[in-house]
């Protein structure tokens, strides 16, 4: 293993070198991708905010399908009452969890429900058992995915809604699946969210739109919790700079008055 | 204003019982209260002030988040995104710390091409200029070896491809390299030298700043006149004129600065970089941040042996290069005019050079054999390798040749006689005729 892994590195490295340098082109795959439409998102502008309604049944789908492949690290049951979920809520969700405890007084590890303070489950041991299950593939962690891709929002809703059959002439590997945003077109994900797959109890109606909308605005926030705060603020800093900028400006002029 | 000559008579008791054992209110009132500016420096000279706030904001951020950070490979990205999370205003001190960089080079860049054409590098400041050329690379790796710490996908690559430069040199490259990341691969005995060295290099600028003001108030700030003061009719006080001065650019300059703090924090970084470090994974196309783009593409515009010097060894050669010949600038310009309001032909290449830089910068954030493309126009018959070779090629040409030359075939504009001739309208104060070009009015007035 270690030397597997010594000369993958060295491999790696030595293309990632030459293609910097210009001397012979980075092995990545030639499929065109397409920039993904530009959606009108609850947080955008300055003073934009998250739905948090949207978030919450985000966070549904998130659980009830995604999760079944994909971890969020990074996020811990309590940080639920950022998308308005009560601190009774979210213990009961915990709830739902099982997580591996211990040693106790015995010396054994043990399973018990979630606290809101535990992190969210993985659905994998390991990176190895994450490939096992999915042909080879891993999986990405989901915690900050909307930042970490270009275009962001706009390419999760887009490529979870964009599965199609593949173009003529196309040849799909073994077990991937066409969509046309994904780079090279050839994802190891299926198609996951279908028609009424979720069951949303605010009476929203579950289509797939709805739901890759949903589970992207949750992923935003997922990324960027305090976004809203950090607006807020902004919005307080900016005011503040720009009142102290004319005053700052009044008065150098008046400082400088007798100069001339 | 009573501007008070020296020795400064303080009236508090305690004050004049510290400062006649340790004159440092003395000293403040000499280089920060009566100093002497040439009247007509404008708004082009905020921006030592304002680099000196930028790196001020950047330690006391930076000593907030290292008291949260974890420089080991397993812990680094994790512990950045609980600061992002869970820490109390984590986010907004990383945001400040993450787009201070970047505004800090943005103050710096300004600054250096200020002193570029004003020719502020000329005589007797030619020591000034050389110690600003060492803060600017020691800024270049306190940058680099900061964008590592996160140890994301753009961190990994950005550092094995800079540090696997060096393996360039003859004979004894891979020695080096070895012995830069303490290992055999940029691993985590690169990842806590890194941080050590990121926290303590700041520090060191601090030092050379600090030198480097100490030469300035021994020349005094150069003026766009490029003539030196005459008298005290040339000058005003540092305060309170200029420190009023200095506050409202600062003031402007942090606005735009929170602009992005606030609402584009991300606009500068790269979205891999939030992807944790995968030593087996190469993204795409790796770059580093947008301020060292021109000299990437200038390391990159060298795909071609020459001599016996092989092609990487050439670019990081050139690379270098293009920093380090801006220690020879001030005896590369042989014109003994400073400002390039005064040198017809020298105002031309300077702003040919400031957009050769810009094109550099394109440059470097294209992939190698992609066709040039800019401001979202494609340039599909030529490729930005090309484009970079020829850019690369002129930036080394204008100091090494045209510079030299300019001063000898150049004929200057006349000079004014002195700054508060060249400031003050005609006939505010008698005087001759204004030279030509004198009228001019200062450009931060504007």
């Amino acid at each position: 293993m270690p030397m597997t892994t010594a000369v993958l590195r060295t491999l790696a490295l030595v293309g990632a070198v030459a293609g910097v340098l210009g001397l012979a082109t980075t092995a990545h795959a030639a499929g065109e991708t397409v920039t993904p439409p530009n959606q009108n998102w609850s947080w955008e502008g300055p003073f934009g905010t998250y739905d948090r309604a949207a978030a919450q049944r985000g966070f549904l789908v998130y659980k009830q399908v995604c999760s079944s492949c994909h971890s969020m690290e990074q996020l811990d049951y309590r940080h639920l009452t950022g998308i308005g979920f009560s601190e009774a809520e979210v213990s009961a969700l915990a709830a739902g969890f099982l997580v591996v405890d211990g040693p106790d007084e015995n010396g054994d590890m043990f399973r018990r429900p979630a606290l809101p303070s535990d992190g969210f489950t993985n659905p994998y041991e390991n990176e190895q058992m994450a490939r096992l299950a999915n042909n080879g593939s891993l999986p990405p962690d989901l915690s900050v995915i909307a930042k970490a891709r270009e275009y962001g929002a706009d390419y999760l809703y887009a490529l979870l809604i964009g599965y199609e059959d593949p173009p003529e002439g196309v040849e799909l590997r073994a077990g991937m699946h066409y969509n046309r945003y994904f780079s090279g077109g050839q994802i190891a994900m299926p198609s996951m969210i279908v028609d009424g797959g979720v069951e949303y109890i605010d009476g929203t109606e579950p289509f797939v739109n709805q739901q890759a909308w949903d589970v992207t605005t949750f992923m935003m926030w997922a990324a960027e919790p305090h976004m809203d705060r950090r607006k807020e603020m902004g919005v307080m800093v900016i005011g503040f700079l720009a009142v102290f900028a004319v005053l700052m400006w009044l008065v150098k002029r008046r400082v400088w008055s007798d100069t001339h | 204003m009573a501007h008070a000559s020296p020795p400064p008579a303080f009236k508090n008791p305690m004050v004049r019982w510290i400062d006649s054992r340790l004159p440092v209110f003395t000293l403040m009132q000499k280089e920060y209260g009566v100093f002497p500016m040439p009247r007509n420096a404008n708004y082009f000279w905020n921006f030592g002030a304002i680099a000196m706030v930028m790196l001020m904001v950047m330690i006391v951020t930076g000593i907030f988040l290292s008291m949260h950070y974890t420089p080991h490979v397993d812990h680094a990205f994790n512990s950045v995104e609980r600061i992002m999370r869970d820490v109390n205003y984590g986010w907004l001190m990383r945001y400040v710390h993450m787009n201070g960089a970047s505004f800090f080079f943005i103050a710096v860049y300004i600054h250096i091409f200020r002193g570029l054409y004003y020719g502020s590098y000329k005589a007797p400041r030619e020591l000034l200029w050389m110690l600003g050329v060492v803060i600017l690379l020691l800024m270049m790796a306190t940058a680099f070896m900061g964008y590592v710490l996160p140890w994301g996908q753009m961190s990994f690559w950005g550092v094995t491809v800079i540090t696997n430069l060096f393996s360039a040199i003859p004979m004894v490259g891979d020695s080096v390299v070895t012995w830069l990341w303490g290992g055999f691969a940029v691993e985590n005995a690169t990842l806590n030298r890194f941080f050590s060295l990121h926290y303590l290099l700041p520090f060191v600028i601090v030092g050379v700043v600090f030198l480097h003001v100490a030469a300035l108030h021994v020349t005094g700030s150069n003026n766009p006149t490029g003539i030196d003061p005459k008298g005290p009719q040339d000058t005003l006080p540092f305060h309170p004129y200029f420190t009023i001065k200095d506050t409202f650019g600062l003031v402007v300059f942090l606005l735009i600065y929170c602009g992005f703090v606030f609402f584009a924090p991300n606009f500068m970084g790269h979205p891999d970089n939030y992807i944790p470090a995968q030593p087996l994974v190469t993204p795409a196309h790796i770059v580093p941040e947008w301020y060292f783009l021109p000299f990437y593409a200038m390391l990159r515009a060298i795909t071609f042996d020459f001599l016996f010097i092989e092609a990487k060894l050439g670019g990081v050669i050139v690379m270098f290069a293009s920093v380090f010949i801006l220690f020879l600038l001030p005896w590369l310009d042989t014109s003994r005019v400073r400002s390039a309001r005064f040198r017809p032909i020298y105002k031309w290449f300077f702003w040919v050079l400031f957009v050769n830089v810009l094109i550099l910068g394109q440059v470097g954030a294209l992939a190698a054999d992609d066709p040039f493309e800019m401001f979202g126009i494609s340039f599909g018959f030529i490729s930005a390798t090309t484009v970079g070779q020829i850019c690369t090629f002129y930036y080394f040409f204008h100091f090494l040749v045209l510079l030299p030359l300019l001063g000898k075939f150049e004929t200057p504009l006349p000079l004014p006689r002195s700054i508060h001739e060249s400031v003050l309208p005609k006939g505010a104060r008698g005087g001759g005729p204004l030279p030509a070009g004198a009228a001019a009015k200062p450009m931060g007035k504007a």
